[in-house]
């Protein structure tokens, strides 16, 4: 996770190994997990974006994120920390089915 | 002209999407009315189409309610998600606030994000575009007062395209569906393989009438309508078959042994993982036959090597140790696949199909075998050539084989180089078993004898010749005894190993190995329990 200029926006990134990439169930967890958190959310293809809300379940699936592709996440508010640090998670452990 | 006075048997062909037979009364679907609704103040068509929007979303969280299954309940619950998000209806409501009615200004809205996954390249995202169209028409229904068509139980319905939450809604025991559009791996095809629904897309059914008796063969892909009584009696029983097997499966356990006490291999033939689902593979000897053309079909792009190694994988580890034996694609003949097959041959069956096909386009091939060789390092894979009709085929596929494991190796990716068998479905390769240099035999009933015999199995009028004769059992038992003086293994995969009635006489030319559909697994396991033993 990296410092981005401004206050509080934070970065991070994972490799979606999900088998036919950022698909319908990811997505719907994917976007349920980034409304849970009150900072500013967007999702991105590279680094620089373009970016799209990842609250946002029609923008998320419009990316059309393929298997191996890199989801970058950047988030600006009081728990971007731990939105990232969840976001993260869930990504990295293949969308796991939540309790 | 009068369509029911003739009464004439008529076939339509498709692509199979989900396995099984229905039986019934053809029925039409209409898609929701694109009538124009007349429009009112702006505050009251925003008003109208934000109750619509509500009004969806109950209908969906109802039904999410109703679903046992996994699969139904994720896919209700992604549109229950989408409509959820308002950046859906944004573009909708901009235009509404322009002065646009309701209905236009959602449609006009939700099309160009339908689409944008219709111009997908991932076949995923590209069947997406059915779970949106879903969504536009249940809002279009609430908006203009329509009430969901009911389906009886028992029919089988014919549409443009179905909505995967129509689908859901309906009561589809004894149930069978048809589309025009559509593809396998839609998510409506999807739910039809699991719910056990017999389904075809592809197939030409416009100015079929409602009403008129119709046979579906899911396994097949054929939508038979008007059948005559003898094709009639046939899927009756295929129908008690069916039912039969499925209780009686849960039942059976251990190895697969005649009335001597001699054991037979018992392994299924599949199209892919979402058969699996529902196999317990303890209870079978693994896969006898994977068709890959499925991988094929249904998509405007050939599948990637990475996507077929992902299912050459899922299946090894399914299998868990047991065979897998994938066959190369065997596209051409009666399973044309876009962009490869060659359009316009004078009779197919005995034009550039199976391997023919494969060694002119190697690039298609070499892909193919990549996925394959990774995929051997996993499980206990086996691969099979269809087709093979000398033995320089079979050398060429070998060597290109050996040829993509080393590539692989160069590239620092672990291959390994599995067992290579043929098919034997052409009489010529049959006759001359000995020239080939293959690692396994498998014999291709359904092929076989329609060249032996020379007679179409798709003809009607030639039923009592496309069948099992002497002279096929004579060619089997020819190819059994080559590969056990030589300590190969020899199995069946065609339709013939599905038919408990002739299990005996394949049983008595040696064949110690079949491989059939899973819904044949329990009457083929009875028929072999019942064997007494090869004749003295």
């Amino acid at each position: 996770m990296m410092q981005d200029g401004g206050m509080n926006r934070l970065r991070a990134s994972a490799l979606i190994r999900h088998e036919v990439g950022l698909h319908a169930r990811p997505s719907v967890k994917l976007t349920k997990l980034a409304k849970a958190f009150e900072s500013k959310i967007d999702l991105g293809l590279s680094p620089d974006g373009p970016w799209v809300d990842a609250k946002s379940i029609v923008k998320v699936m419009a990316t059309k994120a393929p298997k191996d592709s890199t989801l970058y996440f950047r988030a600006e508010g009081s728990d971007a920390e731990a939105a990232l640090d969840a976001l993260v998670t869930l990504v990295n452990e293949d969308f796991p089915d939540g309790p | 002209m009068d369509h029911r006075a003739r009464r004439t048997t008529r076939r339509i062909e498709g692509w199979p999407a989900a396995p099984g037979v229905a039986s019934g009364p053809l029925m039409r679907l209409a898609a929701a009315a694109a009538v124009a609704r007349k429009g009112g103040s702006t505050a009251g068509e925003r008003q109208a189409l934000a109750d619509a929007l509500d009004a969806s979303r109950l209908d969906l969280a109802a039904l999410v309610g109703e679903m046992k299954n996994e699969e139904a309940q994720a896919i209700l619950s992604f549109q229950i998600a989408l409509l959820e998000d308002e950046n859906l209806a944004a573009p909708a409501f901009a235009l509404i606030a322009d002065g646009e009615a309701a209905d236009r200004a959602w449609i006009a809205g939700i099309d160009p994000e339908i689409a944008g996954y219709e111009q997908a390249v991932d076949p995923y995202f590209r069947a997406r575009a059915s779970d949106l169209r879903d969504l536009r028409d249940r809002v279009l229904r609430h908006l203009a007062g329509e009430v969901d068509q009911a389906v009886p139980a028992g029919v089988i319905v014919l549409a443009d395209d179905m909505p995967p939450s129509v689908f859901l809604a309906t009561d589809w025991r004894d149930g069978g569906l048809v589309l025009r559009r559509g593809s396998p791996s839609s998510h409506v095809a999807i739910l039809a393989r699991s719910r056990g629904v017999p389904m075809m897309v592809g197939g030409d059914v416009e100015g079929l009438e409602a009403g008129v008796d119709a046979v579906l063969d899911g396994d097949a892909g054929a939508l038979i309508v008007d059948p005559d009584p003898v094709l009639r009696a046939e899927y009756d029983q295929r129908l008690a078959e069916k039912s039969q097997a499925r209780q009686a499966l849960a039942s059976f356990d251990g190895p697969v042994l005649t009335a001597s006490g001699e054991p037979v291999r018992l392994m299924i033939n599949v199209t892919g993982l979402a058969e699996l689902r529902d196999i317990d593979p303890s209870k079978v000897d693994g896969i006898g036959l994977m068709r890959t053309e499925f991988l094929f079909h249904g998509r405007e792009s050939l599948p990637t090597e990475d996507e077929q190694y992902q299912i050459y994988r899922q299946m090894a580890e399914w299998a868990a140790g047991k065979p897998v034996t994938i066959r190369t694609l065997d596209a051409g003949g009666d399973k044309p696949v876009a962009g490869l097959t060659q359009a316009g041959e004078i009779n197919p069956f005995l034009g550039v199909r199976g391997v023919r096909l494969s060694l002119e386009r190697l690039d298609v091939f070499r892909l193919q075998l990549r996925a394959l060789a990774r995929a051997a390092v996993i499980g206990h894979l086996k691969v099979m050539i269809p087709m093979v009709t000398v033995p320089e085929e079979l050398d060429r596929c070998r060597a290109l084989f050996r040829d993509a494991v080393e590539e692989l190796r160069g590239e620092g990716i672990e291959a390994a180089m599995p067992p290579l068998g043929m098919m034997v479905e052409v009489p010529a390769a049959a006759l001359a078993i000995e020239d080939f240099d293959a690692d396994f035999f498998s014999i291709g009933s359904n092929d076989l004898i329609q060249y032996v015999m020379a007679a179409s199995r798709d003809e009607p009028q030639l039923a009592d010749l496309a069948r099992p004769s002497r002279a096929i059992f004579h060619l089997i038992g020819h190819v059994v005894r080559h590969a056990d003086r030589c300590g190969r293994e020899a199995s069946l995969c065609g339709d013939l190993a599905g038919d408990p009635s002739q299990v005996a006489a394949l049983l008595d030319q040696g064949l110690r190995s079949l491989s059939v559909a899973p819904g044949a697994l329990a009457p083929v396991r009875a028929a072999i329990a019942r064997y007494p033993g090869r004749p003295a």
